[in-house]
């Protein structure tokens, strides 16, 4: 556990969760929450938690934007808020 | 707007009440706080498993034998949660036959398939890293107990694969190497490895998930090389589910339940 | 300033943040009109419940939860000599087998029983390893419902789709 990492990963979730939020392009928000999930992939690793890491960094960096691009595909891209 | 006055006003009252109730926990990294070391006067279950695992199951990564060991029972019906979801999405979205009456599509031609010179680069790419992406994810379900890994990561991985696949040619052709009628089955049969494996302890006079009786039937010196050879077919159980669950999600997700023309 | 730091930011950082991803969470959940973007504020939800969790299993210079495994030789030779001694009775191998491992126990402190002050607490890490997987199948069974809704309603905003049901009840 490094604190200085920790502190600097954390800020930057905080931030890819805001813009994500944000952001009106659909496919952007998909794109943008995949980062998210390796930001929080890297915090796993950097707490030791390293099998709740390789997890993350399949799941939640891999498939679900990869779903959420899908569904943005198959539905609308822009959004009004 | 009104929506997001309310919003923010139970979001502010939530937030704040947590952010008061923050400042009793004990400090981050506390190795004595009450979740790491019990207590007083009873013991931590997380410390017997850290002290007391590779004793009982021989597996070196901790998180594993609980996954698969001690809290088998959990992990089974995780498994049949996420198998519940593969056939919710099926219920849900799945077409089967004529498609007459739905909606044209949006865009006939995918923007992703225009340009041939790009889609010979990026196949020829994908049939390349396809095989060692799948030797990888059989790698990280059979060394599970040996470093970070396990079924479910490595069931996710060789989803991936598929979905590779489908991404660089399309949904027809990862659909070729792994049909509608195959997924389904697999995970099935994942499924039925995992109780399988907890109804043969039951056969052999002990508790459901009980791998130690195993020991005779898998001709291990000891019941706890047994109880480590039983996580790993659990393991392959739960990466079975895992992989056709999560290839049946993005098939039926991409394609919109029609199975064909995709992403 | 490094006293701020050390008694105020570094045991409860974390936690802040946990809170922090929960409200952004649950705002979007509420605030947001367009419907996937409502479902990453409940991904984000999520994730701050995980990282609330696995911040509690973080414990100061600790190791992962994975065990160095360098007695393991003499396990297999000393488990190879029950089989062996054990071979003809086999009731009497399993008698043996359980009392090799329980003097085990004692003969090898190193490798069996390691101090828990040095390893991360494994328990949180597996709850919450199965809460991701099972995380992403619910996304996909909530982004199947959003394709349907589309599918019906043309349209992923919910003040639209909410005014074509009102209309769809007073019209039946």
């Amino acid at each position: 556990m490094i604190f200085a990492f920790d502190i600097v990963i954390l800020v930057f979730l905080v931030i890819a969760a805001i813009i994500s939020l944000s952001v009106k392009d659909l496919l952007s928000a998909s794109m943008i929450f995949g980062i998210y999930g390796f930001l929080i992939c890297l915090l796993w690793a950097e707490m030791g938690a390293v099998d709740v890491a390789f997890t993350e960094a399949s799941v939640g960096a891999g498939i679900s934007a990869v779903l959420l691009v899908a569904t943005v595909y198959n539905t609308k891209r822009k959004s009004s808020d | 707007m009104l929506s997001k006055v309310f919003a923010t006003i139970a979001v502010v009252i939530t937030g704040g009440i947590l952010l008061y109730g923050v400042s009793d926990f004990p400090g981050f990294g506390d190795p004595h706080s009450p979740a790491n070391a019990g207590v007083p006067g009873q013991a931590s279950i997380s410390q017997y498993f850290i002290t007391e695992s590779y004793g009982d199951t021989k597996v070196p990564n901790i998180v594993t034998s609980v996954l698969a060991d001690y809290r088998g029972y959990d992990t089974m019906f995780e498994t049949v949660v996420i198998f519940a979801a593969g056939m919710a999405i099926f219920a849900i979205l799945r077409v089967v036959g004529d498609d007459s009456e739905r909606k044209p599509r949006r865009k006939q031609e995918s923007s992703f398939t225009n340009g041939d010179h790009s889609r010979i680069i990026i196949g020829t790419t994908c049939r390349l890293l396809v095989p060692v992406i799948q030797l990888f994810a059989l790698y990280v379900i059979a060394h599970g107990h040996h470093s970070p890994g396990g079924g479910f990561q490595g069931g996710v991985i060789l989803a991936a694969s598929f979905i590779i696949i489908a991404l660089a040619e399309n949904l027809n052709s990862a659909l070729k190497r792994l049909s509608e009628t195959n997924y389904l089955k697999i995970a099935c049969i994942g499924i039925l490895i995992y109780a399988g494996f907890g109804v043969m302890c039951q056969v052999l006079e002990s508790d459901f998930l009980d791998y130690g009786v195993l020991q005779p039937i898998l001709m291990t010196d000891g019941p706890e090389m047994a109880r480590s050879h039983s996580m790993l077919g659990v393991e392959i159980g739960v990466a079975f589910t895992v992989t056709a669950i999560m290839f049946a999600i993005y098939a039926n997700l991409s394609s919109r339940g029609l199975l064909r023309d995709g992403l | 300033m490094s006293e701020f730091v050390e008694t105020v930011l570094r045991p409860h950082f974390n936690f802040w943040v946990y809170v922090i991803l929960m409200m952004i969470g649950l705002w979007a959940l509420i605030a947001k009109n367009n419907l996937i973007k409502k479902l990453i504020g409940l991904s984000i939800f999520q994730t701050a419940i995980i990282l609330f969790y696995v911040s509690m299993g973080v414990k100061e210079n600790a190791n992962i939860p994975i065990l160095d495994h360098h007695g393991h030789e003499e396990h297999v030779v000393a488990h190879a000599e029950d089989g062996h001694a054990g071979a003809h009775d086999k009731k009497a191998h399993v008698e043996k087998s359980d009392h090799a491992t329980g003097s085990h126990g004692e003969s090898h402190p190193d490798a069996t029983s390691p101090d828990p002050d040095t390893m991360a607490n494994p328990l949180p890490h597996v709850l919450m390893l199965t809460a991701i997987v099972v995380g992403v199948a619910t996304l996909g069974v909530a982004l199947s419902i959003v394709q349907m809704i589309f599918r019906e309603y043309g349209s992923l905003e919910e003040d639209e789709i909410l005014e074509q049901v009102k209309a769809g009840n007073s019209d039946g």
